[in-house]
């Protein structure tokens, strides 16, 4: 017996999914380099707090924000459309799917 | 004159029965193969065959079924001489329908006194 | 506001607690989780993250240090907002495995060591407890901030007391919730409802005291951003090494401090909460700290110079005589402290119950163990370990004499419980990872910790001399405690975390590297690694949730078939399903295969019980399956032997009957070759015996004589051959040949050969083509037998070789220690069937030449070449006969092989 192998082109929902994990996987890579960013300011004396607060606060905001936005469809558990192949794609000829 | 056919694939063998039957006045045609020893008979109309057990081609009692199948030659007397002296290959000779039997080496005054008997003289 | 009524209102909310937490426990265990289960107490439990150090220090690690109080939130921040990547890994692992412990979850991954789960529970134990103390710490400042009429003079008039009872009532509370029940899984249903009530507490507390600082005393949010940017404090500016440091410090503790792993590992039901925490978690920390800043600035501008900063969440409201907003802050700051100390002294019990203080009592006590009900002992353990927690609390806040800074406390004990970041990390994303790595990592991590950053803090001249801080531990200047190998102007906290950070990831990568994992470990480590994995593949096959792994299934199976059958067994089906190897995946029809193949081992109930729970939701440990297999195991040998004691009589059985057989055969082959001797000793004897009869009868012309009497010469020749010929092979076929090895020429023993043979049908013309060159070749062998050998071949060419114009050619090659000598003849060669009777005994191709021989030449030859450790064989394909001589070049009789004739 072969084994099923993941079909090259997934449905439009199961493709949607996966774009959005890579979304989950980016946010925290955003969020570091967002938050480094205030490092190349420079703050002489401790002037300019009240600026970067501001930034901090907005960063921290977005970050939550996009988190709540990227969540709903995280959390979703993994259904078996997962390896259904897009009924709109043509199979391929004499390959059915296993 | 009455005619022995001599089917021996071994020269000196063949060599020293022809001396012998000759001499008795026989007349005596040498052939050292199976499958030619029965041509000859077809060919000659031997009174009497002479046959080795162990020749080339077709072996002795080979020959001896071929002639007892054929009604021409059906009742013709055939002597089988061996040099396998074993009571099996006597069976098995007889059982193939030989009119005698005899082992090598054999005494001279034997086998001519078992020709001329075959031969009714 | 008086004191007396603080006190009341303060025992009225903990009694509150105790109803909430009592009231989430009858829930609970009546099955109505309904409330339990809502995603917004996941995510108010997390806030234990923000303890009192939030509540009041973060205020006065901003009055101090400006922005960077921040980072102790951005860390946990970009951790959640990044959750798809290790705590979701971190919870589903949690829950397959049923980790009780940050400790359990280590010990766990590395092979259910428990050296790594005690030096995890002493890390966690040293890192806490001042952090425990600090809490406390902050309980008895609160208090001491209402008890005294001013509030810039805050001394409390008993401390030690205060403390005292605080504590009490926290074992108190922790002990009547935290050990309750005893679940596999350590889950507390009351404490996580109480904890969620308090953190609504806290977060309403300090919002209220914001708002009213913002809008009451500061004039709104927009004058309240332009006073923050026209500070100047120097203190204030900021240190980049420290903010980059401080996040990823954070974020570093949010995953191993053990309170934090308890709510959100062990005490977690449903992993979709995770996903709703990853975002709302971060909003309750930024609501926590949106107001942190300005009262800061607006604090130090009203209060007095000199007011604790630590305090001013408090003394704000009480300086501005809002008695009311200053109590909902004390409840805040008290919900803060109690519920970060309840969860810690929970989490370490458990630790240190589970890793020190059973293992320690079965090795004393080992008739318990199998006296079977181990609960009450464990609910004793864990009630003393809890006091004990708290206890070491106590003592280190009296020890320590109140520190003033909170904030350093609490960054210390991150540093420390994050020493265990690197074991844990790589434990579930590495399956190279070993129990020795983890366990230097840790240990050099935290001796690093301790000496650069721990033991200093204790102040110079206390836990380290000032002569180490000046010159170094032994003297030795490149190991001063906040310069290690001459780091000099470092943070010492960023010089304490990138030294500990990077020996201990070191050490770790290299122990690891250089260790080999047992099979446990490594079991483990694949199904933590794969925790996925498995799952998706799981699903897809309709078992609900395992962990079993084709790794953990081998070894199982491995215990039950035998090795190499189940190596064998799992081999075929891997083939079977076109991959290499021997790890399937595991599709159904191998897995009712392997149930199959088990159940002929283990019966099939038993087969199918151990299949089910490895991928059941009831997690079995690999453990408990490797024992059950064990016993299997010994039963399995047991009847291998049987067994293997059965196959060998029947192998004997077979080897007689194989004897007997050969047995008939030889005699068979015995009678055979008799009557063929008789044969051929019969044929020249009657030419003979007739021809000296006839001679004896006299009377013959003399040719005649001559010729009888040649004939009889030769025949008599002829048998003496025979004969000859007999009695060679009889002696060589018993292998009583004598040999008379010497060493000569090959092309000599060629031409010997070829000179003797040419007495062969003298009268033919015979081309020889041979290469003399390739023949300057010295043999050690027996060069007449060799000859005999080459004789009979050349021979044979001669009197079998048909061609109108025969040529032989001999060929020789040599090869390793071997010499070949090829004759090969252009005559028709040897039709196939005949190919293989020619070394047989009487076996002659042709009956015309047979004036030669009896048939034995060539079997003779076999049988020399045997004897001189050589073979002949015929050669196929040489367009004419072909034979192949080939043997050893010096020839050792100690090795000669004796064919069987």
């Amino acid at each position: 017996m072969l084994r099923p192998r993941a079909p090259l082109f997934l449905a439009r929902s199961v493709y949607r999914r996966r774009r959005l994990r890579d979304a989950a996987r980016m946010l925290p890579l955003l969020g570091v380099f967002l938050l480094l960013i205030p490092l190349l300011w420079g703050t002489p004396d401790g002037k300019g707090a009240g600026a970067m607060v501001v930034y901090v606060f907005a960063i921290w905001a977005m970050l939550i924000g996009l988190a709540a936005y990227l969540a709903p469809g995280l959390a979703r558990p993994e259904s078996d459309a997962e390896t259904r192949i897009d009924p709109v794609l043509p199979k391929p000829e004499g390959e059915d799917a296993v | 004159m009455r005619h022995v056919l001599l089917i021996e694939d071994e020269a000196n063998i063949a060599e020293a029965l022809r001396f012998i039957l000759s001499r008795d006045g026989w007349s005596v045609s040498v052939v050292a193969d199976g499958a030619l020893g029965l041509a000859a008979v077809a060919e000659l109309h031997p009174d009497l065959v002479i046959l080795d057990l162990m020749l080339p081609s077709l072996s002795g009692l080979e020959v001896v079924a071929a002639l007892r199948a054929d009604a021409a030659t059906a009742a013709l007397p055939v002597l089988m001489l061996t040099a396998k002296g074993q009571e099996r290959d006597r069976a098995a000779a007889e059982a193939a329908g030989v009119s005698d039997f005899m082992t090598k080496p054999f005494d001279n005054a034997e086998i001519r006194a078992r020709v001329r008997a075959l031969l009714g003289a | 506001m008086p004191f007396n009524l603080l006190v009341l209102v303060c025992l009225a909310y903990v009694a509150f607690l105790f109803a909430v937490a009592f009231a989430g426990e009858r829930r609970a265990s009546s099955g109505k989780r309904r409330f339990l289960r809502a995603p917004i107490v996941y995510t108010l439990s997390l806030s234990i993250y923000c303890t009192a150090w939030t509540f009041y220090g973060a205020v006065g690690y901003a009055a101090r240090s400006g922005l960077e109080f921040l980072t102790i939130y951005m860390g946990p921040t970009l951790v959640f907002v990044g959750w798809w990547w290790i705590l979701r890994k971190l919870v589903r692992i949690g829950r397959q495995q049923r980790v009780t412990s940050i400790a359990d979850l280590i010990s766990s991954r590395y092979g259910k060591s428990n050296t790594l789960g005690v030096l995890v529970t002493l890390i966690a134990v040293l890192a806490a407890t001042p952090y425990i103390a600090l809490q406390l710490q902050s309980v008895t400042l609160s208090f001491g901030v209402f008890a005294s009429e001013t509030p810039e003079n805050w001394a409390l008039p008993n401390r030690d007391a205060t403390v005292f009872w605080v504590a009490a009532g926290l074992a108190l509370f922790t002990i009547v919730f935290g050990t309750r029940n005893l679940d596999a899984k350590e889950q507390h249903h009351g404490i996580v409802i109480a904890i969620a009530v308090e953190a609504v507490v806290k977060l309403v507390a300090l919002l209220a005291v914001g708002i009213f600082v913002v809008w009451g005393l500061g004039g709104g949010a927009m004058a309240m951003i332009d006073r923050i940017e026209n500070i100047a404090n120097p203190a204030w500016e900021m240190r980049p090494s420290r903010w980059a440091g401080l996040i990823f410090l954070s974020a570093a503790a949010v995953i191993s401090l053990p309170r934090m792993f308890q709510v959100m590992v062990v005490e977690n039901i449903d992993e979709g909460d995770l996903a709703r925490a990853s975002w709302a978690f971060p909003l309750y920390l930024f609501l926590m700290n949106i107001f942190i800043l300005p009262i800061a600035v607006v604090g130090m501008d009203l209060m007095p110079k000199g007011a604790n900063p630590d305090m001013l969440v408090l003394t704000l409201p009480l300086s501005q005589g809002q008695g009311g907003l200053a109590m909902l802050a004390f409840l805040g700051g008290f919900s803060s402290a109690t519920s970060m100390v309840i969860v810690e002294t929970i989490a370490l019990a458990t630790m240190v119950s589970n890793h020190i203080v059973m293992p320690l009592w079965l090795r004393l006590r080992p008739a318990t163990a199998l006296s079977g009900d181990l609960r009450v002992g464990i609910l004793l353990s864990r009630r003393l370990s809890i006091m004990a927690v708290l206890a070491l609390g106590v003592g280190y806040f009296r020890l320590s004499g109140g520190s003033n800074a909170l904030a350093a406390i609490g960054l210390i004990a991150f540093a420390g419980m994050a020493q265990v970041l690197p074991a844990l990390l790589g434990g579930i994303f590495w399956r190279g990872g070993t129990k020795l790595g983890a366990g230097l990592g840790m240990s050099i991590g935290v001796v690093i910790w301790a000496y650069t950053l721990f033991l200093p803090s204790f102040g110079e001249g206390a836990a380290l001399s000032a002569q180490v801080f000046r010159e170094g531990l032994f003297g030795w200047h490149w190991l001063r405690p906040q310069a290690l190998f001459g780091t000099e102007g470092m943070d010492p906290l960023i010089h304490a975390l990138f030294w500990s950070f990077c020996l201990n990831t070191a050490a770790y990568a290299l122990g690891s590297m250089l260790s080999f994992p047992d099979p446990v470990e490594r079991v483990q480590g694949a199904s933590f690694v794969n925790a996925f994995d498995n799952e998706q593949q799981a699903e897809r096959l309709g078992w609900s949730q395992g962990q079993a792994e084709p790794e953990a299934l081998l070894n199982m199976a491995q215990r039950i078939l035998g090795d190499e059958a189940a190596l064998s067994f799992f081999e075929a089906e891997t083939a079977g399903q076109g991959k290499a190897g021997y790890l399937p995946d595991l599709t159904p029809a191998f897995l009712a295969a392997l149930e199959r193949r088990f159940a002929g081992s283990v019966g099939a109930a038993t087969a199918h019980a151990m299949i089910s729970q490895l991928f059941g939701r009831a997690t079995v440990t690999v453990e408990d399956l490797m024992a059950v297999a064990n016993e299997t195991a010994q039963i399995m040998e047991y009847s291998a032997r049987l067994e293997s004691q059965q196959s060998e009589l029947s192998r004997t059985a077979r080897q007689l009957r194989d004897v007997n057989e050969k047995l008939t055969q030889i005699s068979a082959q015995k009678d055979a070759f008799l009557s063929q001797i008789s044969h051929e000793l019969r044929t020249p004897m009657t030419s003979i015996r007739a021809f000296s009869e006839i001679l004896t009868e006299g009377d013959l012309p003399a040719q005649r004589v001559a010729d009888y009497g040649q004939i009889i010469h030769t025949e008599a020749q002829r048998l003496t051959r025979l004969l000859d010929d007999l009695l060679d092979i009889s002696v060589l076929e018993n292998g009583a040949v004598q040999l008379t090895l010497g060493t000569a020429n090959l092309s000599d023993m060629i031409e010997r050969a070829l000179a003797s043979a040419s007495q062969t049908r003298p009268e033919r013309r015979f081309e020889i083509r041979r290469d003399v060159a390739q023949e300057a070749i010295f043999l050690r062998t027996d060069s007449d037998r060799l000859v005999q050998v080459f004789i009979n071949l050349i021979s044979n060419a001669r009197k079998y070789c048909d061609a109108a114009e025969p040529v032989l050619r001999i060929a020789v090659r040599q090869k390793g220690g071997r010499i070949m000598i090829d004759f090969i003849d252009n005559g028709a060669g040897i039709p196939k069937p005949a190919q293989a009777l020619i070394f047989e005994k009487f076996a002659r191709l042709s009956d015309e030449s047979r004036a030669g021989g009896a048939g034995l030449g060539l079997a003779i030859c076999r049988e020399i070449m045997a004897n001189l450790g050589g073979t002949v064989a015929y050669l196929p394909g040489q367009k004419g006969a072909a034979f192949r001589v080939s043997l050893p070049l010096r020839f050792d009789p100690g090795l000669a092989i004796n064919l069987p004739a």
